[in-house]
């Protein structure tokens, strides 16, 4: 059943003998007519690493992953594949700065080349006040052993002569940068995470949609799909932009709107930046893809939807915070577009939590900025999974916090998800 | 998107800023027994409907008026346009 | 200079040649040629170097669907990169360069890589690099990333504009080929608005390219009458070399015209203009795409799909080669070997993989019916084919089509889902296009021209009709019927030479098996693992032809196979097109207060708030940084008087009789009863219990209030107000009115303020402290009658008054109380010292106030009433925001006066931790959020935030900033540094 080990003997061996003896990355299975102990509900890059964690960690190897299209198809293929852990507040900071130590490893521990690609970010500072809360946001770093560090204008210009420095709308004062920020080549994390769990004997089972949940005295027996109904000890619902519609599905209603964030790529071009560059004051941010393409994006669109596509207004915003900041980019053509269903939460902050059904779970809330996510997220959902406790780096993450007041706003804009 | 302002017909969406559920409008009894709770539903849990979703929309580049759109979250189309005031008065908000 | 290829006619001025550089060599074209026709004319066939492999590539095709032929055109500033050849109108002096290789194009040395190739399979990154681990980022990247790309940028500002456009119509037609022409007379004949737009810069589509004869006339010719029609329309707007780009909610397009060679002869001309046209309804009349087919070597320069040959023969008057042949799999093919023969030029072969009858006779040319090109050998330029019958056929140029796929991309922007249709081998548009969008013609899979332009006749007509316009009654256009029969023929098997699928991105039918076989099997893993279709040609001529492949590795159907999702953009679009003319200091508003000139003139240094520019200092002679001036301003203010331009604050007229009742709601501390000519201190809450925004409200009259909010909240706030007001209480009598930008607003500020003002209030006005006490409000008028509000309200602690004058008095007053204020040494003050006395004065404010803090955290649960019900209150009860561990914010000063001193910054943004406790999260106990160096008190002081803060006075913590190294011993202390008793403000 277990994959090959990618080597070098084996790549080499393979070039020579025409492919051939290259197996599925991962093993496309049907449902276990006697149920599993875990199913994970969403084949994104979090499902498929909390099945990973759940087989690796602790031994929960009769798990399914149901996906009702094709793995990744959510928000782990359409992202900016950005990776920080750059948070401010203590309930996101030290979970963030776990996920970066996954990215580390991620690699050698998937034995999958995902590009883990630490090139640093950088977050533009305009003025003293911006600056005061950036130097806030660096120490709650550092307490945290994130990293970060400080770059005066001199740095900045240095490192980006091309940036509009000093006659600009927002003149650059500065930057907090965090060295060890990055990218991840986004798709490959879904594949390797499937291949790993697969490997560990996770079902990972396409094109099943949950049609519904089986529920008896409270207590979730396992989910309706499209192959028939399918029995689990435990469920883990876990599908970001779907949160809403599947939830209602056992009546449960969320602190969650759905929402639109369009994201863009260029044409291919020679490097010309190594460095994730953040744009806060004109909503943009940028960084170059291994093969040369402008990734870059905004803000959300701002109204709830689930039509995972965009509108214009969004769209020339974000090219013309482009444009303030880079005026070098103005010949470079937008060559694809493309809009994710993110789940906004009310405080812009996620959930991994149980919920009033016994035996199901909840994972969501990512908002726009789940993949960075990924790793922690399903460490953590795991870790919930098999022991019943959070993990302590995901501890605030509760469905009740807005009732007790215990919100993690790290833009402190309130219970307005548009604005997260 | 375009929405039919009732007073000064089809607008730009650009023009607009959106809040979001328009069941902020029936803000809860601050004397009610069951105040915590219902501050809590009113301001944090949401519907997030696939489908007719009835939202507030607020003309800041125009009149002013906040409208009550219903939208399609599906599709993105616009069912209906109202004043919000007047569906706030047809709730029985008045003072 | 010769153009070899050059033939007589074409649609070109052969009258009026135009220069032009392509890597260094000047050569010409003419006017009407494209680059690549004219490229083609000189018979310059390898043009550029593939993605991946370098593999020497030539123009493919004669449209926005070109892989091969992008290039490098203009120079410096100028230079565009990744620029499609096929279609870029010639002009004189064009400069273009062949891209992505090292050396000269002939001899790329990147193209070491193909020999490489068997190793560097579809997905083959994801299987290596990953030794050793810290290899990634230092080798294996670096050079992934430098031999990727393609053009490169200038990496110079961008020189030219871009505009935006808006446009209004009832029916938008896209594509202004046979079909849009013939929709375009019906619906302007039938009265409506009507805009007709495409992509080339002329009209016809490809009419242009082909030799159909429609009313008799050439097409090309009775497309320039039917344009020449739809011009004199007053009803029609023509929009050529314009892209309909995207297709979005209710009507909405996105279009982009190319304006490059206006702007290139005035510099004030934009260079493109994006155009956003509202529309009642669409007709996609965008026609269709030929594709290629996959056979061994398939990629040689000279190797062109065989609607492009016609293109160039008929359009442009270049033969493309001497001894041409033809692979085809349906009937359209044929008419390329037709037409070079009736230019006279060689057909060597014609195969078609049909085993059909021949559908035509062309002198000198071999027929091979049922039969396949296997091969072909030629490595800059194709030198012959092999045939599957094992013959081999020396050609210069090999003319390949694999059919049509119609251009159905913008039908699919909402999410639509083309269907396959086995007849036309292809995908059609289904009925899941945008609302409001009907398609005709070959876009809809019809493929035949005479039934394509009755079709768009017919749709135009019955557009306008549905739209309340009188139908037309006239008739169609008429054309000879000609058939178009095809049978798919998707791949052929080649041995061990590559067959190339999508030829930009170097994604080969193995490649697309490989990946099948290790289990990416959906159409969207396939190409996200093979990059099939990421390419700056989106795959135009790539993606069918990849899902015939993967249908037949599968043996699933083509619609069970299914396409990918086309989003917008329907082809590339520059970013500064969609920047338009926001950039530089244009990139967002930019607000300016009436005494700005003044100011500039007093050298101050401005500071950007909520779009505004305020004064941050003014320095004056002989201060050389910015503290000496900050301190001297706040000294002198507390010792004799200043004056601050407080414009920029939010400010909200409110009337009716309930307004007291509604600031009752709004705030968190009573306003039922405020005395009239009375101001009263205001904290505002969010719902959820944050605080959202603070400042001062004054009574002029029984039921006349004035509110002012701090500047970044102004907008936010009153969207506020209006929301509590119609949507939650309608019915109170509320009117209310943002006056920000009606009234100018200074503080005057010190001890002899109140001598000062006096010198220019009228005197029936008395403002002594008896008759004008603290916080007292009035209307008065100034400097003999003009009206104006004047508050007795302060900031800085001090003895202050804020005066408001209507906008257009602003500027005067600022210089009058300058000039009387002389006797009293009077300066300005900017924002810098104003916050300098606030912290002394522990006033919360922006960085205190940051959405994040509740009532009580800033030490004013005192003012929140139980009494009455207002926004905010009840969630502001929760349990955690309750807890006496809370945040709360409290003074902070240093224990040894002279740290930081020599620093150059401050407190602001370091972290409290205990005396003796290591920096981690666990031991974090809160923040500074805003710290200034007191020049009262002599050292740097802080406002900031500490668990339990309010009942820790008198305590030491350190103060730890590890961004920039320092660690200060810090007591807690009251926010109140300066005149804590408040006694300096009542005298």
């Amino acid at each position: 059943m277990s994959n090959t080990r990618y080597s070098a003997f084996k790549v080499l061996k393979e070039a020579l003998t025409g492919h051939k003896g290259w197996e599925p990355v991962w093993r496309d299975a049907e449902p276990k007519a006697d149920g599993y102990d875990v199913i994970i509900v969403g084949g994104g890059g979090h499902g498929l690493a909390t099945a990973y964690y759940l087989a690796k960690n602790h031994g929960i190897t009769n798990v399914a992953v149901l996906e009702r299209g094709w793995i990744g198809s959510g928000n782990v293929g359409r992202n900016t594949t950005i990776i920080r852990s750059n948070y401010l507040l203590p309930g996101n900071e030290p979970f963030y700065e776990l996920s970066m130590q996954l990215w580390e490893n991620l690699e050698q521990d998937l034995n999958y080349n995902a590009m883990v690609s630490q090139r640093g970010i950088m977050n533009l500072i305009h003025n003293d006040a911006q600056r005061d809360a950036f130097i806030r946001r660096g120490n709650a770093m550092l307490f945290a052993d994130a990293g970060a560090e400080y770059l005066e204008a001199k740095d900045v210009k240095e490192r980006y002569p091309f940036l509009d420095m000093d006659n600009a709308r927002f003149p650059i004062k500065g930057a907090l940068a965090q060295p060890r920020g990055g990218t991840v080549r986004h798709d490959a994390v879904a594949w390797g995470y499937a291949r790993g769990a697969s490997d560990l004997g996770v079902d990972i089972i396409q094109n099943c949609e949950v049609t519904g949940f089986n529920i008896e005295n409270g207590v979730c027996l396992g989910v309706k799909t499209a192959k028939g109904d399918i029995k689990a000890n435990r469920v883990g619902v876990c599908v970001a932009g779907s949160s809403g519609r599947v939830m209602a599905k056992v009546g449960i209603k969320l602190p969650i709107e759905s929402h639109v964030l369009q994201a863009f790529v260029t044409e291919g071009l020679k490097p010309v930046m190594d460095n994730v560059i953040t744009f806060g004051a004109g909503h943009f941010y940028c960084s170059q893809s291994d093969k040369g393409g402008l990734v870059f994006g905004g803000d959300i669109d701002a109204y709830n939807t689930y039509a995972q596509r965009g509108n214009l207004p969004v769209v020339e915003d974000v090219c013309s915070g482009g444009m303030a900041i880079m005026p070098i980019v103005g010949r470079a053509r937008l060559l694809r577009m493309w809009g994710g269903i993110v789940d906004m939460s009310m405080d812009g902050s996620p959930f991994i939590d149980s919920t009033e059904i016994e035996e199901l779970f909840f994972n969501g809330g990512w908002c726009y900025g789940g993949f960075k996510a990924t790793p922690a997220s399903g460490y953590c959902y795991a870790h919930l999974l098999a022991t019943d406790e959070s993990h302590e780096v995901a501890t605030a993450y509760r469905l009740d916090r807005f009732r007790r007041g215990a919100m993690i706003d790290e833009k402190g804009v309130g219970a307005q998800p548009n604005l997260h | 998107m375009i929405i039919n302002h009732p007073l000064l017909g089809p607008r730009d969406s650009e023009e607009f800023v959106y809040l979001g559920s328009a069941d902020l409008i029936d803000r809860p009894d601050w004397e009610s027994r069951t105040v915590a709770d219902d501050f809590h539903q009113y301001q944090y849990i949401r519907e997030n409907i696939a489908g007719d979703n009835r939202e507030l929309w607020y003309h800041e580049q125009g009149d002013q008026s906040w409208l009550l759109v219903t939208r399609n979250t599906l599709t993105h189309e616009i069912i209906n346009v109202e004043l919000a005031q007047d569906v706030s008065r047809s709730m029985g908000r008045g003072k | 200079m010769s153009q070899i290829n050059r033939i007589d006619g074409g649609l070109i001025d052969q009258e009026k040649p135009v220069s032009f550089t392509f890597n260094g060599q000047l050569l010409q074209g003419y006017e009407g040629d494209t680059l690549a026709s004219a490229l083609l004319a000189n018979n310059k066939h390898l043009v550029g170097r593939s993605f991946k492999y370098h593999r020497p590539r030539g123009i493919l095709t004669a449209g926005s669907e070109e892989p091969n032929a992008i290039m490098e055109v203009g120079s410096g500033a100028y230079k565009e990169p990744n620029t499609r050849a096929t279609v870029t109108k010639l002009y004189k002096g064009l400069y273009a360069k062949s891209q992505n290789h090292r050396g000269p194009l002939e001899f790329d040395f990147m193209a070491v890589t193909d020999f490489f190739s068997p190793l560097l399979s579809a997905g083959f990154y994801y299987k290596t690099f990953m030794w050793p681990k810290a290899f990634w980022e230092k080798v294996y990247e670096p050079a992934i990333r430098n031999s990727a790309g393609l053009g490169t940028l200038s990496k110079e500002a961008d020189p030219d504009t871009y505009d935006k456009g808006f446009r209004y119509c009832d029916i938008l037609i896209i594509g202004a080929g046979a079909t849009g022409l013939s929709a375009a007379i019906t619906a302007a004949q039938s009265g409506a608005k009507v805009i007709l737009a495409d992509e080339d810069f002329v009209m016809g589509g490809r009419l242009n390219s082909e030799t159909n004869e429609i009313d008799g006339l050439p097409g090309s010719e009775w497309a320039i009458k039917t344009v020449a029609k739809l011009s004199a329309m007053d009803n029609v707007t023509l929009m050529t070399d314009t892209t309909v780009f995207g297709a979005y909610d209710h009507g909405i397009y996105g279009a982009i015209e190319n304006r490059d060679v206006e702007a290139r002869a005035d510099k004030d001309k934009p260079r493109q203009v994006n155009w956003r046209i509202y529309t009642k309804r669409t007709i996609l009349c965008a026609g269709a795409t030929e594709r290629s087919i996959a056979f061994g070597n398939n990629d040689r320069p000279g190797i062109m799909l065989a609607s492009a040959v016609r293109t160039y023969l008929n359009r442009f008057a270049v033969s493309v080669g001497q001894r041409v042949s033809v692979y085809t799999n349906n009937d359209d093919g044929w008419k390329t070997a037709k037409d070079l023969f009736n230019k006279g030029v060689n057909v060597v072969a014609i195969v078609d993989s049909r085993s059909i009858e021949p559908v035509m006779r062309v002198a000198g040319a071999q027929i091979f019916m049922g039969t396949d090109v296997v091969g072909t050998k030629g490595r800059r330029a194709i030198k012959s084919i092999k045939l599957s019958n094992g013959k081999t056929i020396e050609t210069d140029t090999l003319a390949v089509s694999g059919g049509w796929n119609p251009n159905l991309h913008l039908t699919c922007h909402h999410r639509g889902v083309p269907k396959w249709n086995e007849e036309l081998a292809t995908f059609v548009p289904d009925s899941s296009a945008p609302v409001g969008m009907s398609i005709a013609g070959r876009a809809k899979g019809t493929m035949v021209l005479a039934d394509a332009i009755v079709e768009g006749h017919n749709q135009g007509s019955a557009v306008a009709a549905e739209l309340g316009y009188k139908a037309s009654n006239s008739d169609p256009a008429s054309t000879p019927i000609v058939a178009y029969n095809i049978s798919a023929q998707w791949s052929v098997p080649s041995g061990n030479n590559r067959a190339w699928v999508d030829f930009q991105n170097d994604v080969t039918a193995k490649d697309i098996k490989l990946a099948n076989q290790e289990g990416f099997r959906s159409v969207e893993h396939v190409k996200r693992y093979t990059t099939l279709g990421m390419a700056t040609d989106q795959g135009k001529t790539a993606n069918v032809l990849a899902i015939g492949i993967m249908a037949e590795n599968m043996e699933q159907t083509m619609e069970e196979t299914g396409t990918t999702i086309f989003r917008p953009p329907y082809a590339p679009v520059a970013m500064g097109a969609f920047a338009g003319r926001r950039r530089g200091m244009e990139f967002y508003p930019t607000r300016y207060t009436p005494s700005h000139k003044w100011s500039a003139k007093q050298d101050a240094i401005f500071v950007e708030v909520g779009m505004w520019y305020r004064s941050q200092w003014f320095p004056k002679p002989g201060e050389t940084h910015w503290r000496q001036s900050v301190d001297r301003e706040v000294k002198q203010t507390r010792s004799s008087v200043g004056i601050c331009d407080v414009t920029t604050l939010g400010k909200i007229d409110l009337k009716g009789i309930d307004v007291s009742e509604f600031l009752n709601r709004i705030y968190v501390n009573a306003f039922a009863k405020v005395p009239v000519g009375k101001t009263r201190y205001g904290l505002m809450l969010r719902e959820d219990g944050m605080a959202m925004d603070d400042g001062t409200t004054a009574r002029l009259s029984e039921n006349h209030f004035v509110m002012t909010t701090t500047t970044a909240n102004a907008v936010s706030v009153y969207r506020h107000m209006q929301f509590c007001h119609q949507c939650l209480w309608p019915d109170l009598d509320v009117h209310m009115i943002s006056v920000t930008e009606q009234y100018a607003q200074y503080a005057v500020a010190g001890p002899n303020s109140r001598k000062l003002l006096q010198k220019i209030v009228d005197p029936e006005y008395d403002i002594s402290n008896e008759a004008f006490a603290f916080m007292a409000a009035g209307e008065i008028t100034v400097c003999g009658g003009i009206p104006a509000r004047l508050f007795r309200i302060s900031f800085s602690g001090e003895l202050a008054y804020e005066i408001a004058v209507l906008t257009r008095y602003g500027d005067s007053l600022m210089r009058v109380l300058m000039e009387v204020g002389e006797e009293f040494d009077a300066i300005p003050y900017g924002t810098e010292a104003l916050g300098v006395m606030r912290v002394e004065k522990g006033h919360a404010a922006g960085p205190e106030l940051n959405g994040q803090t509740s009532a009580y955290d800033l030490g004013m649960g005192g003012m929140v009433s139980g009494k009455k019900d207002f926004i905010g209150y009840t969630l502001g009860l929760r349990e955690d925001l309750q807890r006496d561990d809370r945040l709360q914010m409290v003074g902070f000063k240093p224990v040894n006066k002279n740290d930081l001193i020599d620093k150059g910054y401050s407190l602001a943004g370091a972290h409290l931790l205990g005396l003796r406790d290591d920096a981690t999260t666990e031991n974090d106990q809160g923040w500074i959020s805003s710290s200034v160096y007191s020049p009262m008190l002599g050292c740097y002081i802080g406002l900031g935030f500490i668990k339990g803060g309010q009942n820790r006075k008198g305590e030491c913590v350190r103060a730890v900033d590890l961004v920039r190294g320092s660690d200060v011993e810090v007591e807690i202390c009251s926010p109140h540094f300066f005149d804590p008793e408040g006694e300096r403000l009542r005298v």
